[in-house]
């Protein structure tokens, strides 16, 4: 489904500041894999989510996305089949828009923008039932602009704009860490809801620890640009929140700082 | 009478123009100077087209097409050429300068014999309020198409356009073809109206729309359920009433821009906080660089 081969990826090459993220990085994920990513600060999460949707250019290998090779292909074309959601809620939708024009936007993904009326009125009924799913109330606020919205609401309706369309593969880059604890329970479960209910491949990067043993069906713990851990099925139903704070430990012990800002923010 | 039929009149032509500095100041967040460019250009297509013998609509026709191009060369100096968008305005503006000159071969065309837009004997202010209307209902129609939602989605959020798979660089280069296509437009009228083309005429007009656009939004905006077109072209015919005013109680013609920018500055000193002050809008959230470069 998604396989990246030998990526290299250096940040300012040639200054003193030359940092060596990854080297000769390869992974495969099989297709309906959700996969949660975890690892310390510094680790390539979120660089390795950028490299896959194209936002940030890798320096050599090849990315391969249902076996087409989209190493080269611009940002904006790979989401054509890319799904993404932020960890700033204001980065999934436009806030002077309504909730309808957002959707109504999120809906027609891969088919033309052209001079037809921006809003099908038959697309309503719909709209409004996904949205009453979300169980926010919000199917009667369709005129609402979404810059009103908080930002767990917002969130959540990032969220059904993304997997609208259905993504071949969605990327969920910290998009609970922006929000309050109830809120974050509230956003995952509807996260779940989502992607096992359209079956969409799914890489989460996440700095719960607990999140990331309770969701998916693969972990995998990055540490400066390489694969600590990767562990899926019955490997993953059996970690424990000890087993992989000793992981953590045993990467991290040169880095003590890392450390205790990680112990702090279990939850 | 005369004198509010005359700003009646100058609010509705500068009106035109006030729509399209609107999609590129309020829809695309792009402060583009070019206008300063595109408007005299407008009126030196027009000019040299009406001495030709051309058909006064098709000249008018011919500014809109001419404003385009300009727009879309503004387009293609910040999005190929990744040319700030302040710089890129003021490149084309500053280059349109010569084409007009080109254009018109001389600095200025008095269009007294030819025939205008306004020969048809239906009278001024009834043509300009038609075409105005016209205008105002196919750009609201437009916002209201799908394309329409990603101009208006784009100064907002780009990432969001960009989410959809969609040329964040395209959807600006049309925007500012449009809205470029509208000041050369409302250039052309006005050359029309006053019976002269001059290579001067464009300085300040991009003062002149923030203007139009901040006072509109100032004494309209709490009014519900009206159309940012409409607040938009109200704006212009106030701001034309403010400056008719102005020279009324005895200012001389001379210091018309020396009160268009204290009117913009005592505007924004007054009414800052609660508008975005000229280009710096309020920052929603973190920047599209934040998300692309969180490692905290």
């Amino acid at each position: 489904m998604l396989r990246l081969q030998n990526i290299s990826k250096t940040f300012n090459i040639g200054t003193i500041n030359e940092n060596n993220l990854f080297n000769n990085f390869s992974l495969t994920i099989r297709e309906g894999d959700f996969v949660t990513i975890i690892g310390s600060n510094g680790a390539g999460k979120s660089s390795l989510l950028n490299i896959i949707s194209g936002a940030m250019p890798q320096d050599n290998g090849n990315i391969f996305i249902k076996d087409r090779d989209v190493s080269l292909m611009e940002e904006y074309k790979r989401n054509k089949f890319i799904g993404r959601v932020f960890q700033n809620p204001a980065l999934g939708t436009s806030p002077k828009m309504t909730l309808l024009e957002n959707l109504a936007m999120a809906y027609n993904k891969g088919k033309k923008f052209n001079l037809t009326p921006g809003i099908q009125k038959k697309d309503i009924p719909y709209f409004k039932e996904v949205l009453s799913e979300l169980s926010l109330g919000l199917e009667d606020r369709l005129d609402t602009k979404v810059g009103l919205l908080s930002g767990g609401q917002r969130q959540a309706v990032a969220i059904l704009m993304a997997t609208m369309t259905d993504p071949q593969i969605l990327l969920l880059d910290e998009h609970t860490a922006a929000l309050d604890p109830k809120t974050s329970d509230v956003i995952l479960t509807l996260t779940e809801k989502i992607i096992r209910e359209k079956g969409i491949t799914t890489l989460m990067v996440t700095h719960n620890l607990k999140q990331a043993i309770e969701m998916g069906n693969r972990l995998i713990m990055l540490h400066r640009g390489e694969i600590l851990l990767d562990c899926d099925g019955e490997e993953k139903a059996q970690l424990t929140m000890k087993k992989l704070l000793s992981y953590f430990e045993k990467a991290n012990k040169d880095d003590l700082v890392s450390d205790q800002m990680l112990f702090s923010n279990i939850g | 009478m005369d004198f509010l039929i005359n700003i009646l009149e100058q609010g509705l032509i500068f009106g035109i123009m006030v729509l399209g500095v609107f999609i590129t100041y309020k829809l695309l967040n792009f402060p583009d100077l070019s206008v300063d460019g595109t408007f005299p250009l407008g009126a030196s297509i027009t000019a040299s087209a009406l001495v030709l013998g051309i058909n006064p609509w098709i000249a008018t026709i011919f500014a809109f097409i001419g404003g385009a191009i300009g727009g879309a060369i503004t387009g293609f100096l910040h999005v190929k050429l990744k040319i700030t968008n302040l710089l890129s305005g003021i490149l084309v503006m500053t280059g349109i300068y010569s084409i007009n000159l080109r254009i018109m071969g001389k600095a200025n065309i008095a269009l007294f014999q030819q025939k205008t837009i306004f020969s048809s004997g239906v009278g001024v202010l009834l043509t300009l309020g038609i075409f105005v209307l016209v205008i105002k209902i196919i750009l609201d129609l437009f916002l209201k198409t799908k394309l329409g939602f990603l101009l208006n989605a784009i100064g907002d959020n780009p990432v969001l356009v960009s989410s959809l798979g969609l040329d964040v660089g395209k959807v600006k280069f049309l925007g500012l073809a449009l809205s470029n296509g509208l000041v050369a437009m409302s250039g052309s009228i006005m050359a029309q109206y006053q019976g002269f083309s001059d290579v001067g005429m464009g300085t300040g007009v991009i003062v002149m729309g923030l203007a139009s656009i901040i006072i509109g939004e100032m004494i309209f905006k709490r009014i519900p359920f009206v159309l940012t077109t409409t607040i938009v072209l109200f704006g212009s015919i106030l701001y034309k009433a403010i400056t008719a005013i102005a020279l009324r109680m005895g200012l001389p013609a001379t210091d018309l821009r020396l009160i268009t920018a204290i009117i913009v500055v005592a505007i924004l000193s007054i009414y800052g906080r609660g508008i975005p002050l000229l280009w710096k809008r309020k920052v929603k959230g973190g920047a599209p660089l934040v998300a692309t470069t969180k490692h905290i």
